[in-house]
């Protein structure tokens, strides 16, 4: 991969009405780059977006565009492309003029333009669509005339906000790949935002965990899926059982009533840690004394794999695997030091949940 | 369909049928009929026919001296009244058609202001924060909760010699203008009374515009004023023609407004039709010819102004 950074945020901050939307967001992008920023909603994914496509500025902090500051810069003289959410195609234009749109303004002549936007439709598999109606089109053909609408512009950098919400499982694994493919063969960076992980860790060269405004993680997605910094991208980036634990010494660690071998170091002695483990690394053993013994409390068979939630000490356990226990057996928890992943206690220890009990009188209907 | 739901639609066919088609009719009989004399063999006589039989009457019976009635002497001679189609009505508005045209003209001009005022007007509150849109709104639709009489009179004493305007360049050094009577102070009266009607189509056209396909179009490389040509504009045509169509009709066809603003110096087919059935030139068969003269110019305008809406806006706008 080229290592020419083309795009750099700088230290951006943004607030609307009152609310810290992004708190000093850092980012370098490079050439030819798939960047996904992946979060939960509200975290600040698309507000970066739309800075960087120039339809908000920020309220401190620079943008650079090949090292030139952009940040007064309208949108319609920026080197970037969108596709939006929903699209956002001209419903008063046919295909065709939909994705001439950017040619005609830049006035290219007629023959250069019907050339240009057949190779377009063509690359997104719509060849022979040029005089329908874009409301006559489905939710996966609109998509990728706004893929195309975008792409004939010959743009730098490809902004994509969530460009796939809209569409059925399928299609949106099919125009995964699609975009993928269309990334490498255009040679052009792409910037995408999800709220999907699966997403993210499919297509991208770089993924960024951001949460509530600042950005916990970058890198690659086998490093986001393996190391994550934080019980947070931990839980976001598949799913994770996280206990509570103590560090001991370096590569010592007690948790769930037990000491365990590992492999992470660097903490203060007796320091207080979270202690992240997939539940697709938990091996499950026959009961012995070696082992953490658990209680099986419920089987759900997920297509390629069991989910098991086993009930051990005083944690609740995931696990996966393709053997399936039988409910209310005691099994064995077995664990390699290399599955055992240390993380310093953030302030918030589990985001996605929230919990709290229903006082008398409280009118929330309760559904179990 | 249920049955019970078409039924539903019983009382307002019937409200259609009274107040709406028969109406109609009544014009259509007045404008296209006309009584006429017929003598006993069933020819149809002339006015001057008519006139001479009934001269030669009166002669007769006056040399006899006896006592007569001209009514019942022609019943007697099987002279009758009959009701038959004539065109005579309709080919007589075309003395007119100076009106008509004055009054299209008019309409157009009030029309055309409207809509430029309207048209930034109508995109300025669309684009507002909610709470404010509906201010904007309440205060655009303010005028329209006031007498239209009321209204109008309130110009004339605006627009008077000694009114308030002219007191106001008094001040300054400038006038007295002669803006009452004129029709400037018409189409003045068109415009007033009208633009709500043209802001509030536009505006609601404007709001369902997504604020995405703007940006699309700037992400492309659009500016201003090309956004606005090449989206905004064309997206809001429909709002366009239904503004134009609810300020060109009223306008055109208003009597009240030329009246109390014009001082009759220029009369408008409307106060042509009041005249025929109000005023002192009283003939509701012209009256009714030069409405649907005039009901058929609206409609031909209508259908031209909805093209706007259809037709592929692409080469007209830039």
């Amino acid at each position: 991969m080229n290592k020419n950074k083309i795009i750099e945020l700088k230290n951006i901050t943004m607030e609307y009405d009152g609310e810290q939307i992004l708190k000093g967001i850092n980012l370098d992008i490079h050439d030819k780059e798939f960047v996904t920023l992946l979060g939960p909603s509200g975290c600040g994914k698309t507000t970066t977006l739309r800075i960087v496509g120039g339809f908000i500025t920020p309220d401190s902090g620079d943008v650079f565009f090949g090292g030139k500051r952009v940040n007064d810069v309208p949108p319609y003289k920026r080197p970037v492309n969108t596709v939006f959410q929903k699209y956002a195609l001209f419903p008063h234009l046919n295909v065709y003029e939909n994705v001439a749109f950017g040619l005609r303004l830049k006035k290219v002549s007629e023959p250069e333009i019907s050339r240009r936007v057949g190779e377009m439709l063509e690359l997104v598999d719509l060849k022979g669509y040029d005089k329908r109606g874009v409301n006559q089109l489905s939710g996966g053909q609109q998509q990728r005339i706004a893929i195309a609408r975008a792409l004939i512009n010959n743009p730098k950098v490809l902004l994509l906000d969530e460009p796939l919400g809209a569409l059925d499982l399928k299609l949106r694994k099919e125009m995964q790949i699609e975009l993928k493919k269309i990334q490498q063969r255009m040679e052009i960076t792409f910037i995408y935002v999800t709220h999907d992980q699966e997403e993210a860790l499919t297509m991208s060269d770089t993924v960024v965990v951001m949460k509530d405004g600042t950005i916990q993680q970058i890198g690659t997605p086998q490093d986001i899926y393996n190391e994550p910094v934080n019980s947070f991208v931990a839980d976001f980036i598949g799913e994770s059982n996280i206990l509570p634990g103590i560090m001991h010494r370096d590569r010592l660690v007690e948790f769930a009533g037990n000491n365990f071998e590992c492999v992470d170091g660097g903490f203060d002695p007796m320091e207080p840690v979270d202690v992240v483990i997939r539940p697709e690394d938990i091996k499950l053993t026959p009961a012995s004394d070696d082992a953490l013994n658990g209680v099986v409390e419920n089987v759900t068979f997920k297509g390629v794999h069991y989910e098991i939630i086993v009930k051990a000490y005083s944690d609740t356990w995931m696990i996966h695997s393709t053997k399936a226990p039988n409910v209310g057996e005691v099994v064995g928890i077995t664990l390699t030091p290399e599955d055992i992943h240390i993380m310093k206690k953030s302030e918030v220890k589990k985001v996605n949940y929230f919990k709290s009990d229903l006082t008398e009188g409280s009118d929330i209907e309760q559904k179990i | 369909m249920s049955k019970k739901s078409k039924y539903a639609a019983v009382p307002y066919l019937v409200w259609m049928v009274i107040f709406i088609l028969v109406p109609l009719i009544l014009i259509g009989v007045f404008a296209f009929t006309t009584t006429v004399q017929v003598d006993s063999e069933g020819n149809v006589l002339t006015t001057e026919e008519y006139d001479t039989y009934v001269a030669d009457l009166i002669a007769e019976y006056d040399e006899i001296g006896e006592d007569y009635d001209i009514n019942e002497l022609l019943e007697n001679d099987d002279i009758t009244e009959k009701t038959v189609f004539t065109l005579a009505h309709i080919l007589e508005v075309s003395k007119y058609s100076s009106v008509l045209i004055n009054s299209a003209w008019l309409a157009l001009i009030a029309t055309a202001i409207c809509l430029v005022i309207a048209y930034p007007l109508a995109y300025m509150i669309s684009r507002m924060r909610e709470s404010r849109q509906k201010l904007a709104l309440m205060l655009v639709m303010l005028p329209m909760w006031m007498n239209f009489l009321l209204r109008t009179y309130a110009w004339m004493t605006l627009l008077e010699k000694n009114g308030l305007i002219n007191k106001l360049f008094g001040l300054i050094g400038l006038g007295p203008f002669e803006m009452i009577n004129t029709q400037g102070a018409v189409v003045l009266g068109m415009i007033y009374n009208y633009l709500p009607f043209m802001i509030l189509p536009l505006y609601s056209v404007m709001t369902k515009i997504d604020s995405r396909t703007i940006e699309a179009a700037q992400d492309l490389g659009a500016n201003g004023i090309q956004v606005l040509g090449r989206v905004i504009i064309p997206l809001s045509m429909p709002g366009v023609a239904t503004g134009i169509t609810q300020v060109f009709v009223p306008s055109i066809s208003t009597f009240i407004i030329s009246r109390m603003l014009g001082g009759g110096t220029n009369m408008l087919i409307g106060d042509l039709i009041d005249l025929q059935f109000l005023g002192n030139a009283y003939n509701p068969s012209l009256g009714a010819a030069i409405s649907l003269v005039l009901m058929v110019f609206i409609i031909l305008c209508m259908s031209i102004t909805n093209q706007l809406d259809n037709e592929d806006m692409e080469g007209v706008l830039m």
